[in-house]
């Protein structure tokens, strides 16, 4: 027996004929906050539903909080914390409502969760709406509330699928706060998430998923290192006038990436791959040299718009 | 208050031993009572609905009973017995109730919290599973079949439409009624696509409260329709309720509830098998 929360060895789930995820091995340790990086359709929510408790695999072995989700679902989801893609908070209560209901789902006794429900409305500062039907409420504000909802039984791990998408940056920015705090506690979380920056910011390993495989797997630097130069130099052309460039500049930089609105130089000098490109008489409208950040890692890995 | 509280988790626990034998590991936590709960907190919001359900039948015992029965006189009752029309119709009318109470619950809310509202998914992210969602959602369906037959049950005593003190069971009565219909309800229910399948309630639950000898007495039909009458589950009710609020329970209301737990036992069961295939999938 390890020391992780979720294991996974061989973990497969099919839809009919479809094969969503196609044998996937995971390791989550206890206090990490571990993510899930993908494209649309990768796999990652048919994870973390799996892991959740509440899609049954069809093949392989997983193990969360050391049991077995076909035998001791119950058991396990009654420390888990799961905030879903998409909000399903219920929408015939209030928002204080939301949250005692849900408590005592847990078997929690009326005067526990009341204490809870205060505490967790002043953390996701929604304390003001308290009485407020939940639909009233932004679609920021069902975010958040659907955040302290998945706290009220302490979870001992905390699956996240998406849990900023929609947020205005602000929210975000409270949210990560929030979710740096619980993992301070000693909570582990689980997160996937369609922001570069938000992995980057919360994810201490993550794994970067595509057509149902696990195609990387390490820390945000390690994978910056891995799968990236130090440097990325950006060019911005004219509308039209990029087309011939990719080919003069290729042998200047380990890996051209060309996207719709610019050109994507690596290298581990951008400067000096910028003069060597001036000097070919590369004429663009803007440059930007920067270092290189994950997002470079998810589109050499998940290969959109490659230029080999 | 509390000791109704203990006596709930007691049943639950107990209810649990027998389920685990039954079904599958990991579909029920033991807590279906928290659906019956937030039920009851939701629906401060829809009394609305609750007391024209139980208006619905008062109009109609207004309307047919003074109305109609003006004209029809007496009714021959169970036992061959003079009844009055209206004293003749409530019991129909109560059963139907039962039946109204424990369908809209099962059908439309349950619909619209599985498909749209995403309810149970939100639930299943707790220790309940599929098991406990069916039995709340019984639960609830039953109470407010049993909320409106009570009330109902209220106005025929004001108005002397009872007869025996039979008329107690009555209630309880009305609660096997309901929970049969609620089981069959969310049953059905669960293997609704669109909205379009709903008009299959209509075409069931209509012509059963006009023809279960509801509003005249079994013997008006040939006898090869007397059998089909007796088919269909509202009859049953009917007929139970008849011979309880008018003093003539004998033998055959044992066979009427005979029918009610056996529609509620497979109700049940299909209603928890279909709800881990959609839910847990
Ligand atoms: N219940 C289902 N029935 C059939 N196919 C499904 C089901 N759920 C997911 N899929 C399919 O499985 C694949 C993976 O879906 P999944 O939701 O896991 O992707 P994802 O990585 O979370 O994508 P996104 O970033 O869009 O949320 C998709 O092709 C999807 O169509
Ligand atoms: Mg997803």
């Amino acid at each position: 027996m390890s020391d992780s929360l979720v294991q996974a060895r061989g973990l497969r789930k099919r839809f009919g004929e479809f094969e969503a995820v196609r044998g996937i091995d995971i390791d989550v340790r206890a206090g990490e906050v571990f993510g899930f990086l993908g494209p649309n359709g990768a796999g990652k929510s048919s994870t973390m539903r799996m892991i959740a408790c509440v899609s049954p695999r069809s093949d392989g072995e997983l193990q969360v909080l050391g049991m077995d989700p076909d035998v001791d679902g119950p058991q396990i989801r009654a420390r888990l914390g799961v905030v879903p893609q998409q909000d399903n908070l219920d929408v015939e209560l209030s928002v204080r409502d939301n949250l005692h209901v849900y408590g005592r789902y847990f078997g929690m006794s009326r005067a526990a969760v009341r204490v809870k429900a205060t505490e967790l409305l002043d953390f996701v500062q929604l304390t003001d709406r308290a009485d407020d039907p939940v639909e009233q409420l932004s679609g920021g504000m069902k975010r958040r509330l659907t955040i302290a909802r998945s706290l009220v039984n302490d979870p001992e791990l905390m699956l996240l699928d998406e849990p900023t998408t929609g947020l205005d940056p602000q929210a975000r920015h409270l949210l990560w706060d929030r979710l740096f705090r619980l993992k301070q506690h000693g909570a582990t979380l689980i997160i996937t998430t369609h922001y570069m920056d938000e992995a980057e910011q919360l994810c201490d390993r993550l794994v970067v998923m595509d057509g149902g495989l696990i195609v990387a797997e390490g820390s945000p630097q390690e994978l910056i290192t891995r799968y990236s130069t130090r440097e990325v130099l950006e060019l911005r052309f004219p509308p039209g006038a990029e087309a011939s460039w990719p080919e003069t500049l290729r042998d200047l930089a380990d890996r051209v990436e060309q996207l719709p609105d610019r050109l994507l130089l690596y290298a581990a000098d951008g400067e000096a791959v910028l003069a060597a490109a001036h000097r070919r008489g590369v004429q663009p409208t803007s440059t930007l040299v920067r270092r290189s950040t994950l997002e470079d890692v998810f589109l050499r890995l998940t290969g959109r718009s490659l230029v080999h | 208050m509390s000791a109704l509280r203990e006596l709930s988790r007691e049943f639950d626990a107990r209810r649990a031993g027998l389920l685990v034998r039954v079904l599958p590991p990991g579909l029920y936590a033991g807590r279906a009572r928290m659906l019956v709960m937030r039920s009851a907190l939701a629906s401060r919001s829809v009394w609305l609905a609750i007391v024209s359900g139980f208006f619905e039948p008062l109009f109609y015992l207004i309307a047919m009973g003074q109305g109609l029965g003006s004209l029809v006189g007496t009714v021959s009752g169970p036992s061959g017995q003079q009844l009055s029309y209206a004293a003749f119709i409530a019991p129909g009318l109560l059963a139907t109730s039962a039946m109204n109470g424990a369908i809209y619950d099962s059908t439309f809310s349950f619909f619209i919290k599985l498909k749209y509202a995403k309810l149970y998914d939100a639930m299943l992210a707790t220790p309940l599973g599929p098991v406990d969602i069916a039995l709340g959602e019984i639960g609830w369906a039953l109470l407010r079949g049993g909320m409106y037959s009570a009330g109902f049950l209220g106005v025929m005593l004001t108005i002397g439409l009872i007869s025996s003190p039979w008329a107690l069971l009555a209630l309880p009565a009305a609660l096997f009624v309901a929970s049969a219909f609620a089981s069959i309800g969310i049953a059905a229910t669960s293997f609704m696509r669109s909205w379009q399948d709903f008009d299959l309630v209509q075409l069931a639950v209509v012509p059963m409260f006009l023809f279960s000898a509801t509003f005249f007495p079994l013997s008006v039909y040939p006898s090869a329709v007397q059998w089909l009458v007796q088919a269909f589950p509202l009859y049953h009710a009917v007929s139970l309720i008849r011979s309880l609020t008018t003093g003539v329970a004998g033998w055959s209301a044992l066979g009427h509830v005979t029918y009610f737990v056996v529609m509620a036992t497979v109700g049940f069961m299909v209603a928890s098998r279909r709800l881990t295939t959609l839910l847990l999938r």
